[in-house]
């Protein structure tokens, strides 16, 4: 490799970080408003996790005690909207923020200012949302998934106000994406080939993909959903020639990819964790970008698995049902893969690697009941019971979210250059992994029994399992302000200092520059052998 | 890595104030727009109206600011190849996402058009749906009487459509023209076609806007009148929306090129426009024969 010559002409003179408040409003930077993700992410995650907590509630015990039941349709509903656009979508953007540029050698995103604005479009979004919860009429009550006609027919006013938020999330998410295609095709240090990128890379580039392809399916489903409201028009009313069953078709073929959308970032995590730990190359990494992107392609012809009962030609339930089977063979490829790159690893169990090992098992657990759910004949059967729920609380909680856990608990000692507090982190880890079991395993049994989701009263044979539930979700919760102290301890640069490479067997351009990482990096573009 | 890797310079621009200022023009819109909705519907009085246009000011504002700080530092040389193709590529992924919104409604029109009214007027398994909900309900396309009963009158693809099918073709060319003589600094020719093509945007949309009236006044096809009226508003209507957008995009070029912003290899706004202008156009084709024609 001969000598990279480089001329960078910034207009971002000042190395450290200018200070105050105007910092974090006008940045240009993509630490900070890769930190301002996570922040967002984190206190959305406390707030719809406030809301679970108040359903949990309501469902310890049999009957209507606490809250009356358009208010607990309300919190379903919102606490589904916040934890999949304002908790594990933004965390992901903001994980993206931090490291993509670090791991390809790039000196900051392909558009920074832009990338501002993403940011901060999400918590005017969510303000609106939120706000409408104190309205009058309250704010949605029709399920995150808002089908109609319970959003049009059925819905009240401030449904203007859910379209419009939805909306403007979107934007936020559609640049945001933009930004990590563009950043990812054009921004890579010479060098770094398609087939050297980090696997974290790699599947943030198909995850953008999939938002900019379906968060405009969204914008359509929910214009649709203010029109027939608001304006008189019958895409999803019979007596116009309509019907509501093409809204189901049209909010999963967002839905569906939306789903892999919260999860393929955490694959990536897992790829980038379960080597370091080994001790060992990742096992397989082509095989793990095929998969991935077999994957994505995949999850555009498999969106009425979701619907099964709603009404649709035999032929079409078997299609969707073989489609969505194939499926579980590129994620069987990628679990193999970190069983394999584990095999006669020398193994360390640092939080992380706890984090991900949890992940690996948990995860698996959820595509596996999500196989049941695929076949449609059994699928009569599972429809919005608790069993649903239990799939995919294992599949975003402890997949989607523990990843996005182990990988703040990686990549933070490089953020901070400290080490964060190991033993509130282990604190943290077990009784997060034992709550998190009791709070979603029995949900399978109740739901097998036929205990209906999104009810707030249920039958009294489900009173035991469901007051355990509870106590889990509790636990569960109050196990999260763990975490909050040991990200203010860590924001706060409490610990021991740590090396540049930070984890022994850790690889990758973000290990070879100082810890903490400097405001700018890769002013130079780095080697890459 | 053999041969000698020159890394391009690259520009990190300083903070901006503009992205917050957006997001605020944002937030006003939505909250705005969210009670406009509600008050025009209920005919009640409020603030919705005022935040909604609040919101679309700042939203200039910020448009105005942050193009003019682009414009400045394009101007004063601070831009590389690399981040003109940065750009280019951000723009062409934004294309793909309108592409996307589009594809959403005229799912809906297949899905109406193929399966939902077929359905109702019993195809399938569906015979009692038919016989019990709507049993004199006929599945035609265009959509003349909804099953609710509701009449209107097809439009048809003669007339108007077609005289702005051909506007709109034509103006595709003229900008492509126009583009081709950017690239070869044929100053005269770059005013005129981009002259000519804004024209024939405006005229489409005068056009597009008598079309509403006659279907409104003489046709009774309006946004109440059921699935084909829903489709036809809904498509033709973004459509329109994205027209215009086009149009001042164009405006706002035509003021650019007047002075003299553009060079053969520096012209990312020129090129992203053009191509915004090419984007409409497809879309209009499509819309021309899904909509109006078949």
């Amino acid at each position: 490799m001969s000598t990279a010559t480089t001329e960078l002409d910034h207009d971002d003179h000042h190395h450290h970080a200018p200070s105050g408040i105007k910092r974090w409003l006008f940045t240009t930077n993509h630490k900070d408003i890769g930190t301002l993700y996570l922040w967002f992410a984190f206190i959305m995650f406390l707030t719809g996790g406030a809301m679970a907590m108040v359903i949990r509630a309501e469902l310890f015990q049999p009957g209507l005690q606490i809250v009356d039941p358009n208010f607990f349709n309300q919190m379903t509903t919102v606490h589904g909207l916040i934890m999949v656009f304002g908790a594990v979508m933004p965390a992901f953007t903001g994980l993206a923020n931090w490291l993509v540029p670090m791991m390809i050698g790039a000196p900051d995103m392909a558009l920074p200012r832009m990338n501002n604005w993403s940011f901060w479009i999400l918590p005017m979004a969510f303000t609106i949302l939120l706000a409408s919860l104190f309205m009058e009429g309250g704010g949605p009550a029709f399920g995150w998934t808002f089908y109609a006609p319970l959003s049009t027919t059925y819905s009240n006013d401030t449904t203007a106000l859910f379209v419009f938020s939805v909306h403007i999330m979107g934007i936020s998410s559609i640049m945001g994406a933009i930004n990590v295609i563009v950043t990812i095709f054009n921004m890579r240090a010479p060098g770094m080939t398609w087939m050297k990128m980090p696997l974290f890379v790699w599947t943030w580039l198909i995850t953008a993909f999939l938002l900019i392809a379906v968060m405009p399916v969204l914008a359509g489903a929910v214009t649709m959903v203010l029109t027939d409201k608001f304006f008189g028009t019958s895409f999803f009313n019979a007596a116009g020639g309509g019907d509501p069953v093409m809204f189901q078709h049209i909010f999963w073929f967002f839905g569906h990819p939306e789903v892999y959308i919260m999860i393929l970032p955490a694959f990536g995590i897992i790829s980038a964790i379960v080597p370091t730990f080994s001790r060992k190359k990742l096992f397989g990494y082509a095989s793990m970008v095929y998969a991935t992107t077999s994957i994505a392609l995949l999850s555009f012809i498999v969106w009425a698995h979701h619907m099964f009962t709603t009404g649709m030609p035999v032929g079409a339930e078997l299609f969707f049902m073989f489609a969505t089977m194939l499926i579980s063979v590129p994620t069987g490829v990628k679990v193999f893969n970190w069983v394999a790159t584990m095999w006669r690893g020398s193994l360390s169990f640092e939080v992380p690697m706890l984090f991900a090992l949890a992940f690996i098992v948990l995860f698996t657990i959820g595509g596996l009941s999500g196989l049941m759910l695929a076949i449609t004949p059994v699928d009569f059967q599972y429809h919005d019971t608790y069993f649903v729920v239990a799939h995919f609380h294992y599949v975003l909680v402890t997949g989607a979210i523990f990843s996005i856990m182990a990988a703040v608990y990686y990549w933070l000692p490089k953020w901070t250059g400290k080490m964060f507090d190991v033993t509130l982190a282990k604190w943290h880890f077990w009784c997060s992994l034992i709550s998190v079991n009791v709070l979603f395993f029995p949900m399978h049994f109740v739901g097998l029994a036929g205990m209906p989701r999104r009810i707030p009263d249920y039958a009294l044979q489900f009173a035991d399992f469901n007051k355990w539930i509870s106590l889990g979700g509790f636990a569960f919760g109050l196990s999260q302000l763990i975490f909050l102290a040991l990200l203010i301890k860590a924001c706060r640069k409490h610990g021991e200092p740590v090396s540049d490479q930070v984890w022994e067997g850790a690889e990758g351009l973000e290990w070879e520059i100082p810890s903490p990482a400097p405001y700018h990096t890769f002013d130079t573009p780095p080697v890459i052998k | 890595m053999a041969q000698q890797q020159v890394y391009e310079k690259y520009y990190v621009p300083d903070q901006s104030p503009w992205p917050i200022v957006g997001a605020i023009a944002l937030f006003l819109i939505a909250f705005g727009a969210g009670n406009f909705v509600v008050e025009q519907t209920k005919g009640e009085s409020g603030y919705g109206g005022w935040t909604l246009l609040a919101g679309i000011a700042t939203l200039l504002v910020m448009l105005v600011g942050w193009f003019r700080n682009q414009i400045h530092e394009s101007m004063a040389g601070k831009y590389s190849a690399q981040l003109g193709r940065s750009y280019r590529q951000g723009m062409a992924w934004f294309i793909f996402s309108e592409v996307m919104f589009f594809a959403a409604f005229f799912g809906a029109l297949f899905y109406a058009r193929m399966i939902a009214m077929p359905w109702l007027d019993g195809a399938g398994n569906n015979a009692m749906t038919a016989e019990v909900l709507w049993p004199n309900f006929e599945a035609v396309w265009p959509l003349t009487k909804t099953p609710g009963g509701v009449e209107t009158t097809a439009m048809g693809w003669m007339g108007l459509p077609l005289y702005n099918t051909i506007i709109l073709l034509i103006s595709s060319v003229t900008c492509h023209f126009a583009h081709v003589a950017l690239e070869k600094q044929q100053r005269g020719k770059l005013i005129a076609f981009l002259g000519v093509t804004i024209l024939l945007g405006c005229f489409f949309l005068t056009l597009q806007v008598e079309e509403y009236v006659h279907a409104y006044r003489e046709m009774n096809l309006t946004l109440q009148s059921g699935v084909y009226g829903n489709t036809f508003f809904l498509l033709t209507g973004f459509h329109g929306m994205h027209v215009t957008l086009g149009t001042i995009i164009l405006i706002v070029l035509f003021f650019r090129v007047l002075k003299g912003h553009f060079t053969p290899d520096n012209h990312f706004a020129f090129q992203a426009g053009s191509w915004y202008w090419h984007f409409v156009d497809v879309v209009w084709v499509m819309l021309f024969f899904f909509v109006y024609i078949l």
